[in-house]
């Protein structure tokens, strides 16, 4: 219960259980992790059995947020919401990645609201995560391949390692499902063995995929000659997987702007749509990112990965409040099928560790 | 944005100009805003609450130096203690065992393993002359183990054959039996991203650390990462105590406080940073480096020290006071270059200097480096002293004469002239923009890097 254990620590008032801090000096011995530190039951293994459909994310998003919610839990037990209480619900809202100035807006609010006033954990906790709730609200909009767009086209785009080839299958997959008739290309002809990546999740999902002849092949070549092919054989959707790049690499970015060109020579609407996959933990960069892949590729929504991990993902209430782009969906697992919509009440109360 | 915390303590620091220590108020203010930059840097909250507290105890009464505001000496200090919660100085890659000897590379799901192993692969083999085996034990991701053999072979390495539907236990088994047969030095093994909470997998990663008793366990992690870094950090070092860890990425523009954070967590040390795509992009970490990356600043702190010891503090205020008149001459340009000589290297003189981004391309056009300017130090002082204060008279037949007098050319003469003109113009120009702080530092805060290194 690594958050509990240092925001008690920090916070001292509420620390009866919290081991002393270790101080960074102490970094320099290697550290004896304590016996009695177990593995907390809110990071339990996931059951054999697969869970439905909501189960899934909830049971990832809980893990995620099961420390915060713990934390606010001891905050906030029947407590005055005075300035004390209102800085350590900032402190925890900065350690879920919502960053500062986020973590202070809603504070804000709630201050205004609710200052003085003797809440209890439960009253804190549905209040915070409606709170939040409103902000991602404007924000949830799944992305839907418009049939008379076709081939409806969806480039995808990201930081490197972030979820771009695995999120195209899980998409693939998804919309093969909805009966709709989905092929791939592999735009990354950059990093080795990603053509092949995507031909496995070709495979897995029944989409045919577009490769490059050779690698290092031209991306924008690759991917127009996709477009054209697809407008020939009747392809419905076709998603467009590019190389991984940091966004402040001008020339790659440059590279994808080429990208949208050579597609907008075929076709005046392609892309139909820009998908950013963003890796849940990332943290105040993503700010950056988004602005940045925003500005020079017209990124019309996001993918939140890797939500089934520890990492609370809450940057994208920072992002919701800032650039209000389209949150289109999750993703929760390295399987076909861990893709789900994206539900601002759910995520709001899972952060805050409230069951949905 | 965030703009430099240097910039910002110095504002709330002018009004105490004049006294001689820091009081226990000024401080608390300045901590206000050392902890906004810590948290924007992606420093987990914890650490970030130690190390605020480790200054405030440091700063308290502390004398400031007559020639540093304060302002820049709180950030001197939080420095400090940033590079030495880092781990002071640099940390090699300790590869002392018996062979062949087992590094484990571990991590979160696309942190960057694969490309990290092909990248130390390369660096064993041509600096250090290893041979060396890379294994990938990655049964999950597709075409996990091709990109690695994709890898090696760019790498010059040799790579496990791969045996389809063997679990990664028996891989590393196998690499392990290979290379003691075969007589590497060293064994990569590469195993597939896994989520700290993830018992299963961290369970079979913990199997095959007991199977292969790798001399170095590395933590592979991105420089993106946000608050979780510690939550991950800890999780992987109880079950498998990190030796190390790698930080990728760093060719991004996040500020890396992660490193800081998974340091405290683990106390494992830094050992080298991924700097690209291509397998060349891998660096040695330096503490003091990433301790500036995380406040948001060049090396105002080095800048700081140095100009402390060596710049004439009256000598360099009456140039401030020569530029702001337009009267900078060529003999006050030789001058700094003497001075800058004393300095010892360029290297990274600009990335040092706050909020001069805008100005560094131009700066990084003129080109300049040490040896260039010895050589011009050497030109101008061929110069009469007429020729140093009003450099528009040399014509044709002086420049003859200054370049046979220094031993150089008519074309470096030139050269030399063209870009002291730049540089008064760009003198000027910086002037207009009130670069004050800069000025302070004389003509050497101007000079470039020798060439496109990061700021870090
Ligand atoms: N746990 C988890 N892992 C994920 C998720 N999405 C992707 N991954 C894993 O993250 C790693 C990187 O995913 P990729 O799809 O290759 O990422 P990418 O953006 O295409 O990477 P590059 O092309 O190298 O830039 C792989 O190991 C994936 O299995 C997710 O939602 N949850
Ligand atoms: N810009 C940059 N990209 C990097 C760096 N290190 C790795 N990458 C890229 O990050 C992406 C993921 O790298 P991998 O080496 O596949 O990551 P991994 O940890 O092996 O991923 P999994 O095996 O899926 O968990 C690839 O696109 C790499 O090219 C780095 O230092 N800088
Ligand atoms: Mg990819
Ligand atoms: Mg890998």
């Amino acid at each position: 219960m690594a958050l509990k254990d240092l925001l008690g620590r920090f916070a001292g008032r509420k620390a009866e259980s919290a081991p002393p801090p270790a101080p960074p000096e102490a970094a320099a011995q290697p550290p004896a992790p304590s016996a009695g530190e177990g593995v907390p039951a809110t990071t339990a293994p996931e059951p054999a059995a697969r869970p439905g459909f909501f189960g899934r994310l909830r049971a990832g998003l809980a893990r995620s947020a099961a420390r915060l919610g713990e934390s606010l839990g001891a905050l906030f037990a029947k407590r005055r919401l005075d300035e004390a209480a209102l800085e350590d619900l900032e402190e925890t809202l900065i350690a879920a990645d919502l960053g500062l100035a986020a973590s202070r807006r809603i504070v804000e609010r709630f201050r205004r609201t609710r200052f003085g006033r003797d809440v209890t954990e439960a009253e804190i906790r549905e209040a915070l995560a409606e709170e939040i709730a409103a902000i991602l609200a404007p924000v949830a909009k799944p992305l839907m391949p418009d049939p008379s767009r076709a081939p409806f086209t969806v480039l995808m785009v990201g930081v490197n390692g972030t979820g771009k080839t695995t999120t195209i299958g899980k998409l693939g997959a998804q919309w093969t499902a909805e009966g709709h008739r989905v092929a791939f290309a592999a735009g990354d002809t950059f990093r080795a063995a990603a053509v092949e990546q995507l031909q496995v999740w070709g495979s897995r999902t029944g989409c045919p995929v577009h490769a490059p002849q050779k690698p290092g092949a031209d991306a924008a070549g690759l991917a127009y000659e996709a477009l054209s092919r697809a407008k020939q054989d009747g392809t419905g959707i076709l998603l467009i997987d590019t190389a991984g790049r940091l966004h402040n690499k001008t020339a790659l970015m440059e590279e994808l702007r080429k990208i949208l060109r050579v597609l907008r020579r075929l076709d005046g609407t392609a892309p139909h749509a820009v998908v950013l996959t963003l890796d849940a933990t990332t943290g105040q960069n993503a700010i950056q990112q988004v602005k940045v892949f925003r500005e020079m590729v017209e990124v019309s929504g996001l993918i939140v990965t890797k939500l089934d991990g520890s990492a609370k993902g809450g940057v994208v209430v920072a992002l919701a409040e800032e650039f209000g782009l389209p949150v289109h969906a999750v993703g929760v697992g390295e399987r076909a099928e861990d893709l789900r919509p994206f539900d601002p009440r759910e995520f709001a109360r899972s952060l805050v560790g409230l069951e949905a | 944005m965030f703009e430099a915390l240097g910039n910002r303590l110095t504002g709330i620091f002018d009004r105490l100009r004049r006294r001689g220590a820091l009081s226990e108020a000024d401080v608390s203010e300045a901590l206000r805003e050392v902890r906004v930059a810590l948290l924007e840097a992606d420093v987990a909250l914890p650490v970030v609450k130690d190390l605020i507290a480790k200054v405030r105890e440091r700063a308290v009464g502390a004398e400031v130096i007559r020639s540093v505001q304060p302002g820049q000496q709180v950030v001197k200090i939080v420095h400090d203690a940033l590079t030495e919660a880092l781990g002071g100085t640099t940390t090699r890659l300790d590869l002392n065992a018996p062979a062949p000897v087992a590094i484990l590379m571990v991590g979160l799901q696309g942190s960057g393993k694969t490309t990290t192993t092909a990248k130390i692969a390369l660096r064993l083999r041509t600096r250090e002359r290893k041979k060396v085996l890379v294994a990938s034990l990655d049964t999950r991701r597709p075409a996990a183990q091709q990109q690695l053999a994709v890898l090696a072979e760019q790498a010059g390495v040799a790579s496990l054959p791969v045996v389809p539907g063997e679990d990664p236990l028996a891989i590393a088994a196998r690499a392990m039996d290979v290379a003691r047969r075969e007589l590497y030095d060293v064994v990569l093994l590469d195993t597939a991203g896994r989520l700290a909470i993830d018992e299963e997998l961290m369970a079979e990663v913990a199997a095959v650390k007991a199977a292969t008793k790798p001399h170095q366990t590395l933590l592979v992690v991105d420089a993106m990462t946000g608050q979780d870094a510690v939550n991950t950090a800890r999780a992987f070092h109880q079950r498998l105590t990190v030796s190390g860890i790698v930080m990728t990425r760093v060719d991004g523009d996040a500020r890396g406080g992660a490193a800081l954070s998974m340091r405290a967590v683990t106390g494992a040390p830094i050992v080298l940073l991924g700097a690209g795509e291509k397998l060349d992009a891998l660096e040695e970490f330096h503490p003091d480096r990433i301790a500036n990356r995380i406040l948001g600043m060049g090396d105002i702190v080095s800048l700081v020290e140095r100009a402390a010891e060596t710049i004439d503090r009256e000598e360099a205020e009456k140039l401030a006071a020569k530029l702001q008149k337009g009267g900078f001459d060529l003999e006050d340009y030789r001058k700094q270059l003497l001075q800058i000589g004393r300095m010892g290297s360029l290297q990274g003189m600009l990335g040092m200097l706050p909020g001069v981004g805008r100005i560094k391309q131009q700066l990084a056009e003129a080109n300049l480096d040490t040896a260039i300017l010895k050589r011009q130090a050497a030109i101008i002082s061929s110069m009469t002293m007429a020729e140093r204060r009003n450099p528009d008279i040399i014509k044709a037949s002086r420049k003859r004469r200054i370049a046979a007098g220094s031993g150089t050319t008519v074309q470096e003469v030139n050269r030399l002239l063209k870009q002291f003109d730049e540089i008064s113009a760009m003198m000027k120009r910086m002037n207009k923009l009130g670069q004050k702080g800069l000025m302070r530092g004389g003509l050497s805060a101007l000079l470039p890097g020798l060439s496109n290194r990061r700021p870090f």
